[in-house]
């Protein structure tokens, strides 16, 4: 193997109020596979987006070598054009067009604007024997599933010339079988002479296809290791990924001691979820947790987890198909089917996107909190106004929410500020358990301290706070108890005194083979 | 409440950063609150600019009282259309049905009392409960079966209007009772001495200006009782004046001619009534919430599929209301009415200020913009430009309202 074919030196991208990547440094190697690796939000994927032209030269800091050369891509054609090609975890494939018409899309082989199909349905068909997929070039992507559509975008790349492909969690979607196949493609194409990196926290994985994997932590590249080296093993990956310290950025908690004898506020038991569309995969499998009043609980994992889908079936069925398991409130056995029946059984969740789901970004911060609870401020179907604004007011002294007025729409605070209304929102709907997911995403460090106190106070009053995250510290700093789940299994429960990062990540990163 | 009917939001004016600091001049004061409003104060503004230049074109013709009085009749049934089509358009969805429901509906009530000599009160709630039924089926279809609005009512634009042609059998049928067409063309009744003008119409007006002036000081109150900022007082005594001097003009037009046409109680009515809901009641706050983030909405305990399927009713209802008014203003059903309803009020309704992807929009913003479609085509009419002009003007018109208003979004930066 030669020297690197790319470089990327002292990358630095910022967005508005958040540095996503303050000091990234990746060299890969020609004709390797290249692993990089880190937690949710520690700039993987914003690194590839740099690399790939998503965020345009310009718009960050450091320098791009390619087979030597310094690259200024303005766009992804740009990146394309020199041979690098990322594929996305959501698939970009048009699905009502054939295979073949999504190989060549923007790329047709074509005469004054006329498609030569002869050309195009011949050159498909050698693509896809290179890839291994048995389809016909005419059969419609809809028809195929995620893994053969994974492996029609491998393609797709190939068709255009590609020197370095970036694969972007690329089993993320996909079951054992087709994960395994697509590894297999991975390392054939390697064969080819192919330079390739790809983006998991799955290590079974990157031990088996990758040659070195680079581990990002915070926005920064903390380390290259040779994966074939004797001295690297999975502990020592995972060190690297959770290497922080956990001083003073959480309030002083004293840790809940559970009254024996009592029944938890919140249980939920076996339950079961389908995937909405590919309905043979369970995308929540069996899982059974609990949490008492008081008490924070947290629920770790990765991508992929099945955390987030948990938490919205169980709040009114609103993800996946439902198949099997039962939810308990003190003890007694509730009916979650639809959100208003949680909500009315003192259920809330806070969702982790809060711009699709958490918020109505056009309308007022007085108007998004009393949703959840506008009987709360009416008479007879009536809301009155002026108690609304009060209480919106209330909130946001009390949640410090920054902004001139309520009447600002929250379209136009700040991240840490629309998270402070969603869970103003949930908070005023007077719930007894909290299911809070990523509440502290995307944040800056003085807006996530905030919020942690609130998340304190919350349980201080009692109530039973399920906290959803992939940052372990904070999940460290913050639960009595913590979970781990991974590929939608349940795999670990830990007390605060048992828990690490170190042991947490080694739960989260096991794959299905590992039963708990 | 009140405020919904003569002025744009009882503004939350300008608290916050200027503060009801009395060292700001009035003009900034109100700059300040008008930014807030863009939309609507511009619109409102393009309403009386447009008044103002056929006033002036038409040598005053424009605002004689009687020309008043038929702007209102002539427009009356565009309203109310336009009025559930906001909701309709501010809950996401688009109706394009109302224009031949409101034919269907016209074309029953004749069946109903020219044909078979029902008594016109029992054939006017039947006329609106057929009227509720249709609009009910339609919101079936798109809330709980999930069919796209736009195909189901275009679905409804073809069936009720064939329908239409079966029941008349592609005749006009008439003519109305004269108590059913009083209520589309008539006055309200005079009353009390002879004083020039129509009593019982200016003591509406004055009553009207004296609930809205009792109505704003009681809201004023009460934000300071809450301890709220409040618009400072120079601005509010202007909003006052403006206000009352407004209704003042409008009811002494109409009290010189014959007086207020019952249809504009009618209006009148519905128009406060849908703006206290839509403002005030927790059904109109779920409206806007499934229009501006339905993911959100839902999660937040919105039963939306239930109130995406009142809105239609209530739009099938408003629809009926609107046939029976346009059948008993020209006394005959005609096979042909209502024809491009529903384009004028979709029309008036994204000229008030509703957008495409909806959860924006007020019921007076649906008003101002069938004022302005109706001004405008009342005022093409006295200048003598001709239908084909109009069209191009009015079409120029409604590029331009929401035009401005894409410009204007963009340049906030939201």
């Amino acid at each position: 193997m030669a020297g690197p074919v790319l470089e990327m030196r002292s990358i630095v991208k910022t967005f508005p109020g958040v540095k996503a990547l303050s000091d990234v440094t990746l060299a890969v190697r020609r004709g390797e596979v290249h692993a990089i690796c880190g937690e949710n939000g520690a700039g993987k994927s914003t690194l590839m987006k740099v690399l790939s032209g998503v965020h345009p030269h310009g718009s960050y800091e450091g320098d791009i070598l390619f087979e030597g050369e310094t690259c200024r891509f303005k766009d992804i054609r740009a990146s394309e054009q020199h041979g690098i090609v990322i594929i996305h975890q959501e698939l970009a494939l048009v699905p009502y067009l054939s295979i073949a018409e999504n190989i060549f899309l923007g790329n047709e082989h074509a005469k004054r604007g006329l498609i030569n199909w002869n050309d195009t349905l011949r050159h498909a068909g050698e693509l896809l024997r290179r890839v291994g997929l048995d389809e016909h070039p005419e059969t419609r992507v809809a028809d195929i599933g995620v893994g053969k559509q994974q492996l029609v975008e491998i393609a797709k790349a190939l068709s255009k010339k590609v020197k370095l492909l970036i694969l972007d969690e690329p089993t993320a979607a996909l079951n054992d079988e087709d994960s395994g196949k697509l590894l297999d493609l991975i390392l054939s194409l390697k064969e080819q002479g192919m330079t390739s990196i790809i983006i998991s926290h799955k290590l079974n994985e990157i031990r088996r296809v990758a040659d070195s994997v680079t581990i990002i932590r915070d926005g920064r590249s903390i380390e290259t290791l040779d994966v074939k080296a004797a001295g690297t093993t999975e502990d020592r990956i995972i060190s690297g990924m959770v290497g922080r310290d956990l001083e003073n950025r959480f309030p002083e908690r004293t840790p809940h001691h559970p009254e024996e004898g009592t029944a938890p506020a919140l249980e939920i038991r076996n339950w079961t979820v389908h995937h909405p569309i590919d309905q043979q995969r369970k995308v929540v499998d069996d899982v059974s947790v609990e949490v008492r009043r008081g008490e924070i609980v947290g629920i770790a994992g990765l991508m992929g987890a099945g955390r987030t889908e948990l938490a919205m079936s169980v709040f009114g069925r609103s993800y996946g198909r439902y198949a099997g398991g039962t939810v308990l409130r003190d003890g007694t056995e509730i009916r979650t089917k639809t959100v208003p029946e949680a909500i009315r059984h003192g259920i809330a969740y806070a969702t982790e996107d809060r711009k699709y789901y958490g918020l109505n970004l056009i309308d007022t911060i007085n108007r998004n909190i009393s949703l959840t609870a506008l009987g709360k401020v009416a008479k007879r179907g009536v809301v009155d106004e002026h108690g609304e604004r009060q209480v919106a007011e209330d909130f946001r002294t009390s949640m410090n929410i920054k902004a001139p007025t309520v009447f600002e729409p929250v379209g136009k605070l700040s991240g840490g500020n629309q998270q402070k209304v969603v869970l103003s929102k949930w908070i005023f709907a007077g719930p007894e358990v909290l299911i809070l997911d990523e509440p502290t995403r995307g944040i800056d460090v003085g807006a996530k301290y905030e919020i942690y106190t609130v998340i304190d106070q919350l349980a201080a009053q009692g109530k039973a706070v399920v906290f959803i995250s992939s940052e372990l510290p904070e999940l460290l700093g913050m639960c009595d108890r913590i979970y781990t789940m991974a590929a939608g299994r349940l795999t670990g429960e830990f007390s605060r005194a048992e828990a690490s990062q170190e042991a947490l990540m080694r739960q989260m990163t096991k794959d299905k083979e590992v039963t708990p | 409440m009140s405020t919904d009917v003569t002025a744009p939001t009882p503004a939350p004016a300008p608290p916050g950063k200027s503060g009801p600091a009395s060292g700001d001049s009035l003009l900034q004061l109100m700059l300040g609150g008008m930014r807030r409003n863009m939309r609507q104060y511009g619109m409102l503004m393009a309403l009386g600019l447009i008044v103002v230049l056929f006033a002036v074109w038409s040598d005053g013709d424009l605002l004689l009282p009687r020309n008043v009085s038929n702007l209102v009749l002539q427009n009356s049934y565009i309203l109310i259309l336009a009025i559930g089509m906001m909701l309709v358009i501010i809950a996401g969805h688009i109706d394009l049905s109302v224009g031949s429901l409101t034919a269907f509906i016209g074309a029953m009530a004749a069946v109903l009392m020219v044909e078979h000599s029902l008594p016109w009160p029992l054939a006017v709630v039947l006329c609106l409960a057929i009227g509720a039924v249709a609009g009910a089926m339609q919101g079936f279809f798109i809330a709980y079966l999930g069919i796209p609005s736009f195909i189901v009512t275009l679905a409804g634009m073809l069936l009720f209007r064939g329908l239409t042609e079966i029941f008349l059998k592609g005749q006009t049928l008439g003519p109305f009772p004269k108590d059913l067409q009083k209520i589309a063309n008539g006055f309200l009744p005079e009353v009390g001495p002879d004083t020039n003008y129509h009593n019982l119409t200016l003591l509406l007006g004055f009553a009207l200006i004296a609930f809205v002036v009792l109505q704003e000081v009681r809201d004023r109150k009460r934000q300071q009782e809450f301890a709220l900022d409040v618009p400072p007082a120079k601005l509010f005594v202007l909003k006052l004046v403006a206000l009352v001097s407004a209704v003042l003009v409008v009811t002494l037009l109409l009290a010189s001619y014959k007086g207020a046409p019952v249809v504009l109680l009618i209006l009148g009515v519905l128009v406060v009534g849908f703006g206290y809901v839509m403002r005030n009641a927790i059904i109109g706050r779920h409206i806007y919430a499934i229009g501006g983030n339905l993911p959100a909405a839902k999660l937040s305990g919105v039963k939306d599929k239930k109130v995406t399927f009142l809105v239609f009713l209530n739009m099938g209802m408003l629809a009926a209301l609107a046939g029976l008014v346009f059948a008993a203003r020209f006394n005959a059903a005609s096979p042909k009415a209502g024809l491009n309803f529903e384009l004028e009020a979709i029309a008036a309704s994204f000229i008030g200020g509703a957008s495409m992807s909806g959860g924006v929009g007020t019921v007076l913003g649906a008003i101002i913009g069938g004022l302005v479609l109706g001004v405008l085509n009342n005022g093409m009419n006295l200048v003598g430009i001709g239908t084909d002009y109009q069209q191009v003007i009015k079409g120029l018109v409604l590029l331009a309202a929401v035009g401005f208003d894409v410009w204007n979004k963009r340049k906030v930066g939201s």
